[in-house]
């Protein structure tokens, strides 16, 4: 299990990394493990605003449906659209080629709320 | 792993349920399924007993033929499908886990003096081994080779002493077979086969649950609680060509009756855009009205679609038909085509 250390982690698995002015969006590898092979990813309009905690879209795997949740709230200024062809690159690679959007964040304070890459290992016990 | 009729059973393997459909695509898939039951009829009568409880017709068959049927209620409805396999002195039938016990008891209930019904299913193990190389790696490891029977048809074989009833069968699309042989047998004939494929350089692969569901959803058969159940009957899911209308059998006349009626729903095949149809997802026409349900819907790897199974109204199932299936509310373009999705290879 991998963890981007440059990104913060909210306690539903999404990470936010700061990327310049922007916040970047996925979904854990603990999250992605646990999920299963992921075969569709329902992303928001370019420009929709939404607020922290707020969901965003949803993953499906084989298995099962879930919602995805903002971790930063903030204006959505792109999302993945490589994941319409590829909803596998969220499994293969979560923190680089399978993000899912870049924000704007309406506040960046609140990433620091957010759980710091060794606090977020310790809740998925990875050391 | 994930509990299901009594047995722990593993939903996915590491390589993931993706990468395990694909590889009984290509190569070999081994799956563990002695959740599935035996059950042997014999006796004087026997034969007369089989043909009047399941819907298939069975009087035609001749050592080694095995054939699919459905078993019906006096209501028409569907209580289980099976495999009828055609034995010197007897009939081999091959039920459904959840429906084992059930099974079993209906054809107790049913049998008339003289025949004998016995559950084999405790002492029989029951491993497939499916995809366009199975053929190839049970030749390779078995006497005497199984390519030489026809679809449809058993033999006897032994692999490595162990004695094996091998079935030319399958839950796949794919060729391959379905073997039964002695449940103490299991743990080293599954070992024996992985690493047989491995030593001969034919890739072969643990399967699990959800791959097992997406091979044959894509080949269009059908699972027992989706597209047939106690509250479905043959003729609203296709399968009046299992149901052999010249012979007497438990659930006929509620059948023919039902035919003069008319169905008031239909099985169809249908594909999504814009997101995963899953069972119980209301199918609605273009005015939004609710015209159907999904019974079964997944990401389909081989044809690389989004697809469900749904009984809409008859009127609704011509191919091409526009309707849309409510994923999570949302109307999702869906639209009916031909089922199956992936002709199996035996049929091509």
């Amino acid at each position: 299990m991998s963890i981007d250390s440059k990104a913060r982690y909210a306690e539903s698995h999404e990470y936010a990394r700061l990327d310049g002015a922007e916040v970047v969006v996925g979904i854990s590898d603990h999250a992605q493990a646990e999920l299963g092979d992921i075969v569709f990813v329902e992303l928001p309009a370019v420009g929709k605003t939404i607020a922290k905690g707020q969901t965003f879209g949803v993953v499906e795997s084989v298995k099962a449906a879930s919602d995805l949740y903002m971790p930063v709230g903030g204006t959505v200024v792109a999302v993945n659209a490589a994941l319409e062809g590829d909803p596998a690159l969220v499994n293969r690679d979560c923190y680089g080629e399978g993000w899912m959007l870049r924000v704007k964040p309406s506040d960046a304070a609140q990433l620091d709320v957010l759980m710091d890459a060794a606090a977020y290992g310790a809740t998925v016990g990875e050391a | 792993m994930a509990p299901f009729a009594g047995f722990d059973m593993p939903i996915s393997y590491p390589t993931g349920s993706v990468e395990e459909h694909l590889v009984t695509r290509r190569s070999v898939g081994l799956f563990d399924i002695d959740h599935m039951g035996q059950i042997e009829i014999s006796g004087p009568g026997a034969d007369e007993y089989v043909s009047r409880l399941v819907s298939a017709r069975v009087s035609d068959m001749v050592v080694p033929q095995a054939r699919y049927s459905l078993l019906l209620d006096g209501e028409g409805f569907v209580l289980d499908d099976l495999f009828v396999y055609r034995m010197p002195d007897s009939w081999w039938i091959v039920v459904n886990a959840s429906n084992r016990e059930a099974d079993f008891a209906w054809f107790t209930a049913h049998a008339p003096k003289g025949v004998k019904v016995i559950d084999k299913s405790d002492e029989t193990y029951m491993i497939a081994v499916q995809g366009p190389r199975a053929i190839e790696l049970l030749d390779a490891i078995g006497k005497p080779a199984v390519s030489t029977l026809e679809r449809f048809t058993w033999g006897r074989i032994a692999i490595e002493g162990v004695p094996v009833l091998f079935g030319r069968t399958g839950y796949t699309g794919e060729d391959g077979g379905e073997l039964f042989f002695p449940a103490e047998k299991a743990e080293f004939l599954w070992k024996h086969i992985l690493d047989s494929g491995a030593k001969l350089g034919i890739e072969t692969m643990p399967i699990g649950l959800a791959a097992r569901d997406s091979l044959r959803f894509e080949a269009g058969m059908p699972l027992h609680g989706h597209e047939i159940s106690p509250s479905i009957k043959p003729l609203e899911s296709g399968f009046k060509w299992a149901c052999d209308f010249e012979k007497d059998f438990v659930g006929k006349e509620a059948l023919e009756k039902l035919a003069a009626e008319g169905v008031t729903r239909k099985l169809v095949g249908l594909e999504v855009t814009g997101g995963v149809p899953r069972e119980g997802y209301d199918v609605v026409d273009v005015s939004g009205r609710k015209v159907g349900v999904c019974v079964a819907g997944m990401f389909c790897p081989t044809v690389k679609k989004y697809a469900a199974n749904a009984f809409v109204e008859p009127g609704l199932t011509k191919t091409g038909t526009r309707l849309a299936v409510l994923v999570r509310g949302q109307p999702k373009e869906a639209v009916v085509v031909k089922r199956p999705l992936y002709v199996p290879a035996y049929r091509r």
